[in-house]
């Protein structure tokens, strides 16, 4: 047989944890429900978000990367192959920066690892593709220099 | 009615059969909890022997998830590796983080500046809490409260948050580094802690409201599940698991690593070593890690924030160890150095292991339903248990 203290006491502890659920009702400011892909125009990120590795460009299609490989022997997991060829002046210079964001583990090691801020980490995040051969990314927009 | 032939419906080596246990000629049984069910947390299998509802014997299969990540750290060099120990207990990632940092500072005499210090043991105390956050809101849903799975990831939402703006990722941190860390604090680190611990206080009374208080959860959880002291010694456990059962073990403050030294906090203990006292464990641990956050965001010295950076670590020939207390409970790195850039054999010591291997202890001869409540308040990641 069930005391009427302990029900009172069980009733009361149960009404003050509805209490918190309907004091979310009377307060909609507190709800911090955000809705994603209605929501991704307006989306912000932090200045040091680590997404997909990217290459900057300048307007005139011109990277700071010297095809040191740096970057290639900090990745942990092989997912940068820097490919060099020689320009007219038979000086080695970046062919092709090629990424592989489908092993990629965004460690941010590859950018602490370049010494002229060629490389960084960017902002995109939605990341599936159909087929694997579809993330293999080349950075550089143009070979040589 | 129909009586069971055991003989001929075992197919079962024999040493193995399942006896009749009631009159009505009933049997005991197999089930197997998982590697696809939700309160498993992941993909663990447990294979339970049932006398109708009464559990007789937890048996856990590992393996599921198993990446060798301890093997593939001697393919890697130390800074590399670093980033791998992210994925074994993904909820305490810094924390690990610091270990595998602080066991390559051991063997280089690397110093860690005062600013140093003091972030990683303000992170490291955000990660805790962030952890338990976690850990209460799916508490709740597997006992069948939905509504705590969401109270918690909002409080959790905002130390993620913060991390996020931090180092750049919410999960996979990478953030520590020897002698310090990655990069400096963003000038809103303090001011954002100051504004969570003044919502943490606030949420954590809204919880206790929410659940603590609650009769079913008590009932529920009170002398379910108990481990005695001296079985949680043998069994290795550690972190909230064996203090709720009295054993007085935790790193930070009986061989103090970083500048745990100088905070004061309290390492609250259980006593009888149910399921209601892991959960009050834990929300006291929160409690405590807020009282470190608040003493460490009073005193936040100036820079500089780590000592002289290098791309890469030769560690001098031996065997180096560090451990840590993350938020489920002891985290050793043991690694071997044969004078070279990359280890000769790291070894991890991880805390879920040993604390799921007391799961039999605490079921058999409990109902299955408690099965579950057990498996919550141990808190196991299973990614940390296969590695």
């Amino acid at each position: 047989m069930i005391s009427l203290n302990r029900f009172a006491g069980s009733v009361s502890a149960l009404l003050k944890g509805l209490g918190v659920t309907l004091n979310y009702i009377v307060h909609p400011k507190r709800v911090v429900t955000r809705e994603y892909p209605e929501n991704r125009e307006t989306l912000t990120f932090p200045e040091r978000f680590r997404g997909q590795v990217v290459m900057p460009h300048d307007e005139n299609n011109d990277h700071n990367c010297t095809a040191c490989t740096l970057c290639e022997k900090a990745c942990p997991n092989g997912s940068i192959s820097i490919l060099t060829t020689k320009n007219i002046a038979s000086k080695r210079v970046l062919g092709q920066f090629v990424y592989r964001l489908s092993s990629c583990t965004l460690c941010n090691l590859c950018i602490e690892a370049c010494p002229f801020d060629a490389i960084r980490m960017g902002h995109g995040f939605e990341m599936a593709g159909y087929t694997r051969e579809e993330l293999d990314l080349i950075l550089n927009k143009k070979e040589g220099r | 009615m129909i009586k069971a032939d055991s003989k001929l419906l075992s197919t079962l080596p024999p040493g193995f059969a399942l006896h009749d246990t009631g009159e009505d000629g009933s049997q005991e049984y197999f089930l197997n909890m998982g590697p696809q069910h939700p309160s498993t947390h992941g993909v663990l299998k447990l294979v339970v022997k049932l006398d109708g509802e009464k559990v007789v014997e937890v048996v856990p299969h590992l393996g599921f998830i198993h990446r060798a990540i301890e093997k593939m750290g001697e393919n890697e060099s130390f800074v590399q590796y670093i980033h791998l120990t992210d994925r074994m207990d993904y909820l305490s990632s810094h924390i690990n983080n610091l270990c595998v940092c602080m066991a390559i500072e051991k063997a280089m005499g690397i110093g860690v500046p005062e600013r140093g210090e003091y972030i990683r043991v303000m992170v490291s105390e955000l990660q805790r809490i962030q952890s338990h956050l976690l850990w209460w809101g799916s508490f709740g849903m597997d006992l069948g409260a939905v509504s705590t799975f969401l109270y918690g990831f909002k409080e959790r939402e905002k130390i993620t948050a913060l991390f996020e703006e931090l180092c750049g990722a919410r999960l996979t941190m990478n953030f520590f580094r020897p002698g310090g860390s990655n990069s400096d604090v963003p000038e809103t680190f303090l001011p954002r802690v100051k504004e969570i611990i003044q919502d943490l206080k606030f949420a954590l009374d809204e919880f206790d409201a929410l659940l603590t208080k609650n009769p079913i959860i008590i009932e529920r959880t009170r002398g379910v599940g108990i481990l005695p002291k001296e079985r949680a010694i043998s069994y290795g456990c550690s972190g909230p698991v064996a203090r709720a059962s009295g054993v007085d073990l935790d790193v930070r403050k009986h061989s103090p690593y970083s500048v745990y030294d100088r905070f004061e906090f309290d390492v609250p203990l259980g006593k009888n070593g149910d399921c209601y006292d892991r959960y009050w464990v834990r929300m006291e641990e929160m409690r405590q890690s807020i009282r470190i956050l608040e003493q460490a965001s009073a005193h936040f010295p100036p820079d500089p924030y780590r000592s002289k950076e290098k791309p890469n670590y030769k560690v001098p020939a031996g065997s180096y160890f560090a451990s840590v207390e993350t938020a489920r409970g002891l985290f050793c790195t043991y690694m071997v150095s044969e004078n070279a850039m990359k280890p000769y054999r790291i070894k991890s010591r991880s805390p879920n292991f040993s604390n799921l291997s007391a799961i039999n202890e605490m079921s058999a001869g409990g109902k299955i339903a408690d099965l579950v409540t057990i498996l919550s308040t141990l808190d196991i990641i299973v990614p940390d248990i296969d590695r």
